[in-house]
């Protein structure tokens, strides 16, 4: 098998696995199994998954209130995933973190963030360090349509393209952040745009198309990663569920859901992949079955592990 | 009287206000046609239009900074943080903007703005959407801060906060937000700085605002029960701060409890113990006690979450220590 098909199967099989992994959280969520509040990332797979495979594994990423999709994609585990977001000391954050906090540090994920627009000066800084240390890793930001208004986010754009850090702004705009439409949270259309007041490049993308996200961010990364500075992607999509569980999506019309449902990033790629003989039906069946069975045993492990103790509120204050 | 929801009683002061002054105005994110995320605005844009209900980008700095603005030039805006914990993202404009101009500029601009936003742990939000921020108001001078515990508080204090000149941070608790109560139909404006003697007692003084009061009221049943009469003071507002009921209380009960859920740590509870133990230390029997959270960041696991929020048990604990 060459290189590129292998690239495929993957960014495939990671959308899968976080089409299933947000698809059993759904559900847990519904039957009141998951403390807190849960977004889910469904109908976006193939923008985590397009950005990802394009990073190596010593490659940074800061990720969003939405991230459980980032993560998958980066490479986290599903076992220490569904455990965190269960609350239980098996997390990857020892139960103290939770869906909006999560982050694995050998994986380069410097976290989920609560704060929208959290994510862009933390990544800037990132791509400080990679900078001063002479390396050549790259750094992505993921970042919402909503959280580009954010200064924070504005200021991290100027700051890496006055310093030419290595990082790709990649940002997922699925036209809403929570129940504003960017008609009315912007004057312009395109957040691409203003990586011109930035003296960046700006690239537009369809960000249900996995092998479109991932050529856009592999050319980006190349250049970051040869000292060209940072780039903007946008990512056209759009998010299936409301902003968080429980959220009856008011100020959309179903028919626009249904409109993004049809474009699906899922069957879309594979029926490439089935058309252009780079798996077979079967084999696809098998690839869907292993993932099956690793999300089961990541949600009997969420289950089985234990609840954090009352006295572990005090470890991890300070390192 | 009429029974309603704390919720309900500052949806109730907003359209109050807004159909009495046409220089209220609200704005922040999600709060038009969505009615914002805990729906204290719901129906105020059916009502007021765009115009004076308007959604803002996700831009907090930008937020307090045009209210800040706009009130500088004559309106009266009340804003909304989803969570109080964004606060940090627009420090400046209120800190060193909003609060500061009026004495700088020497008394000759004021900001009557108020900044609305829910705080406090309890739904699993986790440690940026959890904290209680109050102590951090309350040390800039300039600034009003207030604390609603009851509907009929939240009602009364609103108005108070929104006719007032001076930018007022308005901090509900969230797990308020479903509480009823009585909130009689001629209510009016409740004045800033007049804490609430909400039980009276011999014995001991607790001291507590905000959601805190339900704990200090359910300690003092229990301390009862004990033989141990308690008297229980809600503050409402932090600042001003009525320090005058407080030591008349301390006076007459000789020992003093503060209790927040806020970190105890430099908490609005020590600046109250130090300027109890200034003016009335010969008249205390005992140490003053602080009930406060852990010098942690808010956990999401419930059990942490659990064990990180201090309430009714901690209390009874600092009053029995100083009792026994
Ligand atoms: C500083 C800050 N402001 C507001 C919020 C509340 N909030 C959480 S997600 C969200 C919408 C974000 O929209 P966008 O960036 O487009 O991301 P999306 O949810 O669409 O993925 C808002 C307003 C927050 N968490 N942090
Ligand atoms: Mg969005």
């Amino acid at each position: 098998m060459t290189k590129s098909k292998e690239k495929m199967i993957q960014m495939y099989m990671t959308m899968y696995r976080i089409r299933q992994f947000e698809s059993k959280l759904q559900e847990f969520f519904a039957d009141g199994k998951i403390p807190g509040f849960v977004h889910l990332y469904l109908g976006e797979e193939a923008v985590a998954s397009g950005t990802c495979a394009a990073l190596r594994k010593d490659d940074y990423i800061t990720s969003t209130h939405r991230g459980h999709g980032h993560v998958i994609a980066k490479g986290g585990d599903l076992k220490m995933m569904m455990a965190e977001i269960f609350g239980k000391s098996t997390g990857y954050c020892k139960g103290k973190g939770g869906s909006m906090h999560i982050a694995d540090a050998s994986l380069g994920i410097l976290g989920a963030n609560g704060i929208v627009g959290g994510g862009g000066p933390i990544a800037a800084g990132a791509g400080m360090a990679i900078q001063y240390r002479g390396e050549d890793g790259v750094v992505v930001c993921f970042f919402g349509d909503g959280a580009s208004n954010q200064g924070t986010t504005q200021e991290a754009l100027n700051l890496a393209s006055a310093w030419e850090l290595p990082v790709v702004f990649v940002n997922e705009n699925n036209g809403y952040g929570i129940s504003c439409p960017t008609s009315k949270s912007m004057a312009i259309t395109d957040i691409a745009d203003r990586a011109a007041g930035y003296d960046m490049p700006g690239v537009i993308v369809d960000g249900n198309d996995v092998i479109a996200v991932n050529e856009a961010v592999s050319a980006a990364v190349e250049r970051a990663r040869k000292g060209g500075g940072p780039s903007l992607i946008e990512c056209k999509t759009y998010r299936w569920r409301g902003h968080f569980e429980g959220d009856a999506c008011t100020y959309r019309e179903k028919s626009e859901l249904d409109e993004w449902v049809k474009k699906d990033p899922l069957p879309r790629f594979s029926k490439k992949l089935l058309d252009d003989g780079i798996l077979s039906k079967k084999e696809l069946e098998k690839l869907h079955a292993k993932i099956d069975t690793e999300l089961q045993e990541a949600i009997a492990f969420a289950e089985e592990s234990p609840l954090p103790e009352p006295a572990d509120i005090f470890e991890d204050v300070y390192a | 009287m009429a029974q309603k929801t704390y919720m309900q009683a500052i949806n109730d002061a907003l359209r109050e206000e807004m159909e009495r002054d046409s220089n209220v105005l609200i704005f922040g994110e999600d709060v038009g046609q969505f009615g914002g995320c805990f729906g204290v605005t719901k129906g105020l844009f059916e009502q007021f239009g765009e115009k004076r209900v308007r959604d803002t980008p996700i831009t907090e700095s930008a937020i307090i900074g045009a209210a800040t603005g706009a009130a500088a030039a004559g309106l009266r805006p009340v804003c909304e943080l989803m969570f109080v914990d964004f606060i940090g993202v627009s420090m400046d404009q209120l800190f060193n903007q909003a609060a500061k101009m009026h004495y700088m500029f020497g008394g000759k601009i004021s900001i009557p703005m108020v900044v609305r936003a829910p705080q406090g742990a309890g739904i699993g939000a986790a440690a940026q959407h959890s904290q209680s921020l109050e102590a951090w108001f309350m040390h800039i001078p300039g600034l009003k801060v207030v604390l609603p515990a009851t509907p009929a508080d939240a009602y009364g204090l609103l108005l108070t906060a929104i006719r007032d000149d001076n930018p007022v941070v308005f901090l509900e608790h969230k797990l308020l937000y479903g509480v009823e109560g009585e909130v009689p139909e001629d209510a009016g404006p409740i004045p800033f700085g007049q804490a609430n003697i909400c039980r009276e007692g011999t014995d001991v003084t607790i001291v507590a605002f905000s959601k805190m009061v339900y704990s200090a009221l359910e300690a003092a049943e229990t301390l009862a029960g004990k033989g141990i009469s308690v008297e229980v003071i809600d503050l409402r507002t932090v600042t001003p701060l009525d320090i005058d009921t407080i030591l008349n209380s301390v006076k007459k009960t000789h020992s003093l409890v503060v209790a927040h859920e806020a970190v105890k740590v430099a908490g609005v509870g020590a600046e109250i113990a130090a300027q109890v133990a200034e003016s009335a230390i010969d008249y205390l029997d005992a140490p003053i006690m602080r009930v406060g959270a852990p010098f942690t960041p808010v956990p999401f696991s419930p059990p942490l979450e659990e064990a990180f929020t201090p309430g009714a048990e901690e209390i009874v604990a600092a009053v029995l220590k100083i009792r026994s």
